[in-house]
């Protein structure tokens, strides 16, 4: 690590204050972000632990149905509280890293930094959530710009995560051998509207919506229904774990597994 | 009945105390007063001319107390290779200069070209940032095959290629056994890679440095299986420091399997900057240093092929490897591939005619040597899976093939230079089978079925050689160290005993098992044993660690040093009770004269030893103190035999292993408990390489599993549940020539677990109809599948 300073806001307003510092930048439970600092990869000059936030942390039911997250949430606490309200959103969450992983991690640090192998983005897209910053609220369509890259300005803070709750719901991880990251996961959410299904972990542009299986799965809610369909590995991720066909494969694989668990 | 103390009892490993409550004293613990840090500035390329290494704006940084280059030990010796193979023409290998700091070129990425010693490990760092470097980057070789052609780029400009070896074994029946394949009724050939591994101690490698300039001497702290090796190798060929000037401590090791036995710069370094800077130097490696600085393991390419006459009889076997060296010689490569590979090609079997190439070959890729098993598991890996291949191609059970070909009478010599002692491959055969009960396969795989699963059933079996090794033998193959064990057994006035042993505990549990043996001889309670290890201050000259030899030829030695030590307590007591010597028997801890009710007890004979007012000073000298040196006859063999049973998910292609079970021949068993935790780690080590480990280089040389986000190590849920986790050593035919009758179990898992694992896989799939003859490892998923997909 280079040396920094690390200040630790009691409020979002005086943590945007001190991200208006030259070369901030906000920690959230530092799972990405401190063995980044430990390689030596970024030198920020002053840490702002949105640790001490309180009004950015917790889950509960918005007055229009909504399952809210606070930016600030772990993913532990997530699992928990969600498990009665949304199951798939709390899955997904319990399924995240290991137990140390899920108590210090955050579902706004997992949003802002957008791996492509991570879940939460797959859960965002996959139920159309909105991503509210201290400056404004964001359509999850638009939030994720490709891999690593977001519609976040510098110095935004992610402080809730609006979720419509779905009917029924699942997130199926096929977990990368060693880091056990989604080699590929698909989120499939069913409303009363239609289904949505976001796929990360897959391609190159990071996580995305698969059009053809929300069109059939809206048609017919069944594993079935996504029986010929495929998505191309061309522009997948190919690499030591895993081919851009074979990630293509296990795309189609993991939705039906997700629309078999939906709950 | 299990016994509850001595030997054959499982008594709880009393050194898991201290390491389970954190009061262990690793290297990293050791923190000495005014201690400076050293960071090695590492090659990010493969292969470079270095130009010019700039370190003047990097000296004046704050906290810096000096850089180093390969500059500074021009003067010294390199890094030395203990094991000098000579090739099928009769030439000596080639073997490289091994610089402490890279010299005039950069051979591998990690390799380090500058040292930093600062005052904290952070301003070593921040310096190292400021070092300039000019490197010119030259293409690389990494792919062992194109490495030898003749327009390869050479990984060591002043030597003729990079051809390190072409070893031939046993060049005197290379004529015989080609002509035995031309007879032969049947060949089955198989190409294969024993995949790279990285050793992953759970402990980094530490090394501590330091020098009292009053009296001029030296000690190094490090993490390693054999400190004394260390001491020599670093003292007479690197640093030119004599031995009783140097002093060299491993004190706990928190796991090596082979990658700590091997000298390494950075000991050298911090020995040498010790005294250079005159502040104990102290550098513990990043687990990124660890995955590019620790040797490697394994990476063979093999190609094999078995003979078979019409009765399916093997009548020989020809097999062609080439072994990766990396791109210098690490202390014992060139032996693992040879000797500790060679040697193991006949198995279980009786094959009469054997021939066996091996081209060791530099590459742009970190140093290869031992890792647990060391040349066995690739040996038995090819061996066992061309067997598999032979059954399926001739349509007959792999179980009765590998029985029609066993190995029946003992000591039986093999056509590749080693003698068998004793062993009983039939028995641990029953007793696998009956272990994993293979005659209920057929249901389980039927109810797999209607799951969508595809069910395989792996068999393999294997001999390794441990015990290593008669000294005298392994000179004559180019070893340039001996291979004894010692001991030394003081015993207090009091009564209790210290046992000096020149073996290495890292996690075997020697404090335990080693005490059991001293305190059965005796008679006494195991507390009263203090087993000391790892400080060259303190024990005598010994080898330490690795090749499973610790209880066989070190456990020797400390029988035979208390076999001394009885001898001449029982001389005490026979003055001390007045009768004569040869009526003088020792049970229970009590010296008594045999056929009376005279006796004295083990204390009162150690008190006069020590305080000698009523002792035969005229015949004897006082004290009670004894060392014996152990040099085996022979190479210890164990054996055993192993099943398998995996699902393959044919969606996805994930394999997981059901249920596992392995019959282990290991002679006499000092204590059980600790025997089935080597089986079980060793089991799960070899999954992890049959299934999960990969240590991946880019065409370029670049590492590409360099952290735990690609590099997959076996996880408790990789295993099946322990009740489907069998580990059985019941079948044991003792070794006939050491004094415990104990053969060695800390490799076996390792070497027996990764063909059955693989023949399992190709089970399962080829009952779902998938025409596969061979999966390389890992057998990941994205393989697994691809195989189904033809
Ligand atoms: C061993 C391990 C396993 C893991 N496994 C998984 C897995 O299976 N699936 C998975 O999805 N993830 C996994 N992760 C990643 C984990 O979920 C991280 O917690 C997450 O990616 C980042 O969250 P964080 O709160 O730790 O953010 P930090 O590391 O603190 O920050 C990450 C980035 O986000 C920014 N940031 C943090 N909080 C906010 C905020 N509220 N608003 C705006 N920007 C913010 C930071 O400035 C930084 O750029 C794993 C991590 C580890 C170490």
């Amino acid at each position: 690590m280079y040396n920094f300073d690390v200040v630790v806001p009691g409020s979002v307003a005086e943590a945007v204050a001190a991200l208006g510092e030259e070369d901030a930048q906000a920690l959230g439970g530092g799972q990405t972000l401190i063995p980044t600092l430990k390689q030596r990869l970024a030198s920020p000059s002053v840490l702002v632990s949105l640790s001490g936030i309180a009004e950015i942390k917790g889950v509960c039911k918005t007055d229009d149905g909504q399952l809210s997250v606070g930016g600030g949430t772990t993913h532990a606490t997530v699992a928990r509280e969600a498990a009665g309200t949304f199951a798939g959103l709390a899955g997904l969450a319990g399924h995240i890293g290991d137990p140390a992983v899920r108590n210090r991690g955050t579902i706004g640090g997992s949003l802002a930094n957008n791996d492509p192998s991570a879940c939460y983005p797959a859960a965002a897209l996959g139920t159309g959530a909105t991503i509210i910053t201290n400056a404004r609220e964001i359509a999850a369509d638009d939030f994720f710009q490709g891999m690593f890259t977001t519609d976040l300005e510098e110095g935004e803070i992610i402080t809730e995560v609006r979720f419509p709750v779905p009917e029924a719901s699942s997130y199926q991880k096929f977990e990368q051998p060693a880091s056990r990251f989604a080699l590929v996961g698909v989120f499939v959410a069913k409303f009363a509207d239609g289904v949505r299904v976001a796929v990360t972990g897959a391609s190159n542009d990071g996580v995305f919506r698969w059009d053809e299986a929300e069109a059939a799965l809206s048609a017919n809610f069944a594993p079935e229904a996504l029986d010929g369909l495929t998505v191309s590995g061309d522009d997948m991720i190919n690499d030591l774990h895993g081919t851009g066909a074979y990630r293509a494969h296990l795309v189609g694989v993991m939705a039906k597994r997700a629309v078999a668990a939906a709950s | 009945m299990p016994k509850d103390s001595g030997i054959g009892a499982s008594s709880k490993r009393r050194e898991d105390v201290r390491f389970l409550t954190g009061q262990g004293n690793y290297t990293d613990d050791i923190n000495i007063h005014g201690q400076a840090h050293v960071h090695f500035l590492r090659s990010d390329i493969a292969h470079g001319t270095i130009n010019r290494i700039d370190t003047s704006a990097a000296e004046t940084m704050p906290g810096v107390v000096r850089i180093f280059t390969g500059a500074d030990f021009e003067a010294l010796g390199g890094m030395p290779c203990g094991w000098q193979v000579t090739d099928k023409h009769g030439e000596p290998m080639q073997e490289p200069k091994h610089p402490i700091l890279a010299h005039g070129k950069v051979r591998h990425v990690g390799e380090p070209i500058a040292a930093v010693v600062a005052d904290t490990l952070e301003q070593a760092r921040d310096a190292a940032e400021a070092i300039v470097l000019d490197i010119a980057e030259l293409p690389a070789v990494v792919d062992m095959k194109a490495a030898v052609k003749a327009d390869a780029p050479k990984v060591h400009d002043d030597l003729p290629s990079n051809l390190c070896y072409d070893w031939g074994f046993v060049e005197e029946n290379k004529a015989a056994t080609d002509e035995a394949f031309e007879k032969a009724a049947h060949v089955t050939t198989l190409e294969l890679v024993n995949n790279r591994l990285v050793a992953n101690p759970m402990e980094p490698r530490v090394a501590v440095g330091e020098y009292a300039r009053g009296t001029d001497e030296h000690t190094l702290y490090t993490t390693s299986q054999n400190p004394h090796v260390i001491r020599l190798l670093m003292g007479a060929f690197v640093l030119g420091i004599p031995e009783h000037k140097l002093r060299v401590v491993a004190p706990d090791v928190g796991g090596g399997f082979g990658t700590k036995i091997f000298h390494y710069q950075e000991e050298a370094f911090c020995t040498f900057a010790a005294k250079a800077c005159n502040r104990p130097v102290k550098w513990t490696s990043s687990r990124s240093e660890a995955f590019m600085s620790d040797a490697h393991g394994r990476d063979h390419v093999t190609k094999i092929e078995l003979a078979l006459d019409a009765d399916n009889n093997f009548t020989a076997l020809r097999t062609d490897t080439y072994a990766n060296m990396g791109a210098y010689l690490s202390t014992f490569a060139p032996s693992v591939p040879t000797w500790l590979h060679g040697t193991l090609m006949a198995g279980n079997y009786k094959t009469p005619l054997i021939y066996v190439n091996v081209k060791a070959v530099f590459t742009n890729t970190v140093p290869v040597d031992a890792y647990r098993g060391a040349g066995r598991p690739e040996a038995t890996f090819q061996l066992e899976r061309v067997i598999d291949k032979a059954a399926q191609e001739l349509g007959v059970d792999p179980v009765a093939l590998r029985r029609q070909n066993f190995i029946t009478e003992f000591p039986y010599a093999t056509p590749v230079a080693v003698e068998y002692d004793t062993g009983d491959y039939h028995a641990t055969m029953d007793k696998v089978l009956e272990l994993s009960d293979r005659a209920g396969f057929e249901a389980r795989r039927k109810d797999s079925e209607a799951r969508g699963k595809l069910r395989g059933f792996g068999i393999n079996c294997f001999i390794e050689a441990c015990g290593i090794a008669p000294s005298n033998l392994v000179g004559q193959l180019g070893a340039r160290a001996g291979l004894y064990e010692s001991a030394t057994v003081r015993v207090n006035a009091t009564g209790g005993l210290v046992v000096m042993t020149g073996s290495h505990s890292h996690g075997q549990g020697h404090e335990t098992s080693f005490a059991q043996v001293v305190a059965d001889m005796i008679g006494i309670d195991e507390n009263m044993i203090e087993i000391v290890h790892g400080d060259t201050s303190k024990t005598p000259m010994g080898m330490g660690t690795y090749g499973s030899r610790s209880i066989a030829v070190g456990g020797s030695a400390m029988v035979r040093a208390t076999e001394k030590i009885i001898a001449k307590a029982k001389k005490i007591a026979s003055h001390l009770l007045e009768a004569s010597e040869g009526d003088i028997e020792l049970k229970d801890g009590a010296f008594s004269v045999a056929g009376t009710d005279k006796s004295v007890a083990w204390g009162d004979v150690t008190l006069a030893a020590y305080v000698p007012h009523n002792y035969p000073l005229e015949d004897m000298e006082p004290g009670l103190e004894e060392t014996a040196f152990y040099d085996p006859s022979n190479f210890t063999y164990p054996a055993g035999a192993y099943t398998c049973e995996v699902e393959v998910d044919p969606e996805t292609g994930v394999v997981s292993i059901e249920r596992f079970a392995s019959a282990d021949d290991f002679g006499n068993v000092i204590n059980p408990m600790i025997v089935e935790g080597q089986v079980h780690g060793g089991i799960a080590q070899g999954i992890g390489q049959a299934l999960l480990e990969n240590c991946a280089y880019d065409e370029n040389g670049q590492l590409l599993t360099a952290s735990y986000m690609d590099y997959t190590m076996p996880r408790a849920d990789d295993l099946p549940g322990m009740a489907d986790y069998i580990v059985d050593h019941s079948c044991q035919t003792p070794c006939t020539h050491n004094p415990l009758g104990v053969k060695g179990c800390g490799e076996a898992g390792a070497i027996g677990s990764p063909p059955t694992v693989i023949n399992a896989i190709i089970d399962a799939l080829r009952s779902g109809g998938h025409q596969v003859d061979h999966i390389d490892m890992p057998a990941t998923p994205a393989k697994v599948w691809a195989a189904m997909q033809g």
